[in-house]
């Protein structure tokens, strides 16, 4: 293993309260020192970071990476080297791929395909019941010990809340995270964007907010009930924040993430059925944006996730409701952050710790923090540099992302995962 | 003919007296006549009513019968035509104000077609102008002239009927 | 989206949806029409305007009325109309329906005339095809419906000649309707005073009110003063949906009967997109009585769609 020496950076590392210029030491993969300097390091690799924020990896809490099973979207190779360019160095993968993770098998076959494209942290999130069908158990304490950091149901609705009741009792006796998406599929009603204004106005059907804060309601009641360790992923709307936030009140073991594009985009953004923003849940209302960046800033919210969903073209073309929902968003994950600290929704060291120590502390894994031991999982990005979403700079395979075209400013120069740089910014 | 010798009413009367003539020389014993929206329709009003002719007069617009159609458009205020409900058999006196291209000519001609088979077909016209592109020629006219080719006539009426001569940059530079 | 709509010297190019065109072409195809209502009363009903065209009426939705009407319109301009009903299934993806599309471009087709049981079939279309091809949305899910907006707005004008001092009251399931959906955007653009629409709650789109219109529970208080009335026909599903408690109940709420008529102007005028579920909206002896003007409303649609033919294939060479 290299040893590495980053110098001249502004280190963020909000894990360790560091916000000061200096240099970093990593040796056998793992930090070694950060500003103090080691006597006699003889670095094989200098990095100069002058001018760019040295952190640590992000951790992003769901990304599809199509693999296995749907690979005419994404392969585990293209979707790691998008992450990778994007810094993030840990990302979990969501139990719906082809076949379902609710299999050692499965798991082993991600990890082998994780070493074959030389990216080595996939977390396997494992399905909450057999197939993701919503009616038995999966083999949870299996799946843990196969490598799965929780259990989540993905988008795929349960048969009923006895179900889930069982389900949180059994993950939380093998002390596994449960990872829902709120969601009351029967008030969805076959929607495809916000109940609102815009549904109204060109005939889609809608997704009422309700069917999001219902189901928070009722996780929140379950997870008292049972002591579960739940986590909402990707939350999108005013009333789930007032929820979740009471209920951390109240002292009831949550957290929360929400995905960059619904701290961005509200109904009225979304081009009359342009299928790139077509997104599960569905852009909602100024109102809730501004509820989410308030529950961001007050760390009702505790992450920040990409919800990576690539697309083929395919999948996209057609008539708005047809198409199938999702962004390719890892990407823009950064820069889009970064937009967040520019009109000061967030501080830039809140900023990075709802990518890194945040996820990692919701995952419970010894990472997302530059602490001298852990892995050497670092991003480094000039948060000036510009770079525009088209064909030559992006690595994904889904082209979907409403911001095709447009210019952002912040990219990412370095990625190191466990001490081996995985990405260089040509 | 020069162009201050338009005058309407003497152009009339020659059609007048030719289509007098006509009248013996082609058999029209019951003929119908039918103007051609809308410097034609007024002509043709004039000479209903100076010829005598019993049966009612049509009105015929043509604009969906037009060649130009890709070009120009349909202008939304097209009147459909005002056509006797029988042509079959008819001896019809077709009349518009200006024969120039034989365009307007040849759509009136299909679309009296549309309606059946008429006897016979007599194109009759207050100017003809020269510039034919198709091998249709009136009848009979009021009077010939020859214009440049940036130059338009319209017929104005019925109180007085008007003939103007217009330069198409002029007509551009008014509108 | 109205750029779609619309060439770059701003001539009609697809008519997709109200929405975004401007009271001059609105007004434009009103009177475009205007002129071609004689042509179906003539004794030879056609004229050659569009002869040599190609136009295609492509049923995703089955809809024998509709499409007769604008195989009728086509016809009457001389163009060759050929109509392909396509039954899709729930199942079926975009790759098919642009397949489709692909094909029939290969064959030279001047107008696409498409109706499809999914909201933006229309704009979907438009967009991918060649630019040379005019699509007109003859119904795309619960989004649009102009034509047949526009033909309501066609016998308002017929006998109401002006829009400004007019209250317009539509009564019944505005939220899957399509059709309600056009006509609020045309009456809103041509400058009607008021739009009343009147519905339980369970048949009423959120934020309805934001489309402009003033929202009525009871129909008895909405009918007051108005001008004209247009009923919104109520399909037999809704009752298996939870969405009406029954036939019945609805009518003694929301159907207009010669009573509750009597509550809005002495010459208000009854419209009904049809076919009339007699009974359950409307009353048989409304329908057929003096004030409804349903059957004209089938007339004016040939000559709204003759219209909108003729002036989506005008200004071709100017076609973006």
């Amino acid at each position: 293993m290299k040893k590495i020496h980053i110098t001249n950076g502004r280190i963020i590392d909000p894990a360790n309260h560091i916000d000061q210029t200096g240099s970093l030491y990593i040796a056998d993969g793992k930090i070694l020192s950060v500003l103090n300097p080691i006597a006699d390091f003889s670095a094989d690799i200098s990095i100069d970071a002058t001018n760019n924020i040295v952190c640590p990896g992000f951790i992003d809490l769901s990304v599809r990476l199509r693999d296995p099973g749907q690979t005419h979207k994404g392969t585990l190779q293209s979707e790691t080297i998008a992450a990778a360019s994007a810094g993030v160095t840990g990302l979990c993968l969501p139990p719906d791929t082809q076949p379902v993770i609710d299999t050692q098998a499965v798991t082993e076959l991600i990890n082998d395909k994780a070493e074959k494209a030389n990216y080595s942290q996939v977390y396997p999130i494992a399905a909450l019941t057999y197939q993701l069908a919503g009616k038995e158990l999966s083999s949870m304490a299996t799946l843990k010990q196969a490598g799965c950091v929780a259990v989540s149901n993905a988008n795929a609705p349960l048969a009923n809340l006895l179900v889930l009741r069982r389900a949180m009792e059994y993950a939380s006796s093998h002390n596994l995270l449960v990872i829902l998406h709120p969601e009351e599929h029967s008030l969805n009603n076959n929607g495809c964007t916000h109940e609102g204004f815009f549904s109204t106005r060109y005939g889609l059907p809608g997704i009422p907010e309700a069917s999001e804060s219902i189901a928070v309601a009722q996780y929140l009641e379950l997870a008292r009930l049972t002591g579960c360790r739940l986590h909402f992923s990707q939350i999108s709307c005013k009333a789930a924040v007032i929820k979740i936030q009471q209920a951390k009140k109240y002292g009831i073991n949550i957290t929360a993430d929400v995905a960059i594009h619904q701290l961005h985009l509200t109904e009225n953004d979304i081009e009359p059925f342009n299928s790139s923003y077509h997104v599960i849940p569905p852009f909602r209302t100024t109102k809730d944006l501004q509820k989410l960046r308030e529950g961001l800033a007050n760390g009702t919210i505790n992450a920040i996730c990409s919800d990576h969903q690539p697309h083929d073209l395919d999948a996209k073309l057609g008539a708005f409701p047809e198409t199938e929902p999702g962004i390719a968003s890892v990407e823009t994950l950064l820069p889009l952050m970064l937009c967040l600290v520019e009109d000061n929704t967030i501080t830039l060291s809140q900023g990075i710790a709802c990518l890194s120590q945040n996820p990692a502390s919701i995952l419970g894994i010894n990472s997302g923090a530059l602490t001298p031991g852990f892995n050497a999982d670092v991003c480094i990005f000039n948060a000036a540099l510009s770079w525009a979403v088209n064909q030559q700079n992006w690595k994904s395979a889904g082209l979907n992302t409403p911001y095709w075209g447009e210019v952002f400013k912040g990219r990412v120069t370095h990625t190191l995962q466990s001490g081996k740089i995985i990405y260089t910014l040509e | 003919m020069s162009n201050n010798t338009l005058e309407a009413s003497t152009l009339l009367d020659k059609l007048e007296s030719e289509l007098k003539q006509l009248f013996s020389t082609r058999k029209l014993t019951q003929p119908l006549m039918i103007g051609i929206h809308s410097g034609g329709a007024l002509i043709a009003k004039e000479l209903h009513q100076r010829l005598a002719i019993e049966k009612t007069l049509g009105i015929m617009d043509i604009s969906f019968y037009r060649d130009d159609f890709p070009q120009t458009g349909i202008n939304s205020k097209t009147k459909p035509s005002q056509l006797p409900m029988q042509m079959e058999n008819q001896d019809i006196i077709l009349i518009d104000d200006v024969f120039y291209t034989g365009r307007t000519a040849r759509a009136a001609l299909n679309e009296i077609f549309d309606y059946g088979r008429p006897n016979q077909v007599i194109l009759a016209v207050l100017i003809e102008r020269y510039g034919r592109q198709v091998p249709l020629r009136p009848d009979c006219s009021g009077g010939t002239i020859t214009l440049a080719e940036d130059k338009s006539i319209k017929l104005t009426g019925p109180d007085p009927l008007t003939i103007n001569v217009k330069s198409l940059d002029t007509q551009l530079s008014a509108t | 989206m109205s750029n779609l709509q619309l060439t770059q010297e701003g001539h009609l190019k697809h008519f997709i949806t109200i929405e975004g065109l401007s009271k001059e072409i609105l007004t434009n195809i009103l009177d475009t029409a205007e002129s071609f209502i004689g042509i179906s009363q003539q004794q030879v009903k056609k004229v050659p305007l569009l002869r040599g065209k190609t136009i295609v009426n492509l049923f995703f939705e089955n809809s024998t009325r509709t499409r007769t009407t604008f195989e009728l319109a086509a016809s009457r301009l001389s163009a060759d109309v050929i109509s392909i009903d396509i039954q899709t299934s729930a199942t079926s993806k975009g790759e098919s329906l642009l397949d489709t599309i692909r094909n029939l471009e290969a064959m030279h087709v001047d107008i696409f005339v498409v109706r499809h049981a999914i909201s933006g079939a229309g704009h979907f279309i438009a967009q991918n095809t060649a630019p040379h091809i005019s699509v007109i949305n003859a119904g795309d899910g619960q989004h649009a419906h102009p034509t047949q907006a526009m033909l309501d707005m066609f016998t308002i004008r017929q006998h109401k000649h002006e829009f400004n001092t007019l209250k317009v009251g539509i009564i019944g399931d505005i939220l899957h309707s399509r059709v309600v959906r056009s006509q609020i955007q045309a009456l809103n653009t041509l400058g009607v005073e008021e739009i009343r629409v009147v519905a339980p709650k369970t048949l009423l789109p959120s934020h309805v009110e934001q489309l402009g219109v003033s929202v009525f529970n009871n129909i008895e208080e909405s009918l007051d003063d108005l001008d004209v009335i247009i009923m919104v026909r109520l399909q037999k599903e809704r009752m298996t949906s939870a969405l009406l408690p029954s036939e019945r109940e609805y009518f003694k709420c929301f159907g207009l009967t010669d009573e509750r008529l009597k509550l809005a102007k002495a010459d208000a005028i009854v419209m009904h997109p049809g076919p009339i579920n007699r009974g359950v909206e409307i009353a048989s002896s409304i329908a057929d009585g003096p004030q409804s003007v349903i059957l004209q409303q089938v007339s004016n649609g040939i000559a709204i769609r003759m219209a909108v033919m003729s002036l989506t294939l005008q200004n071709k060479e100017y076609a973006v």
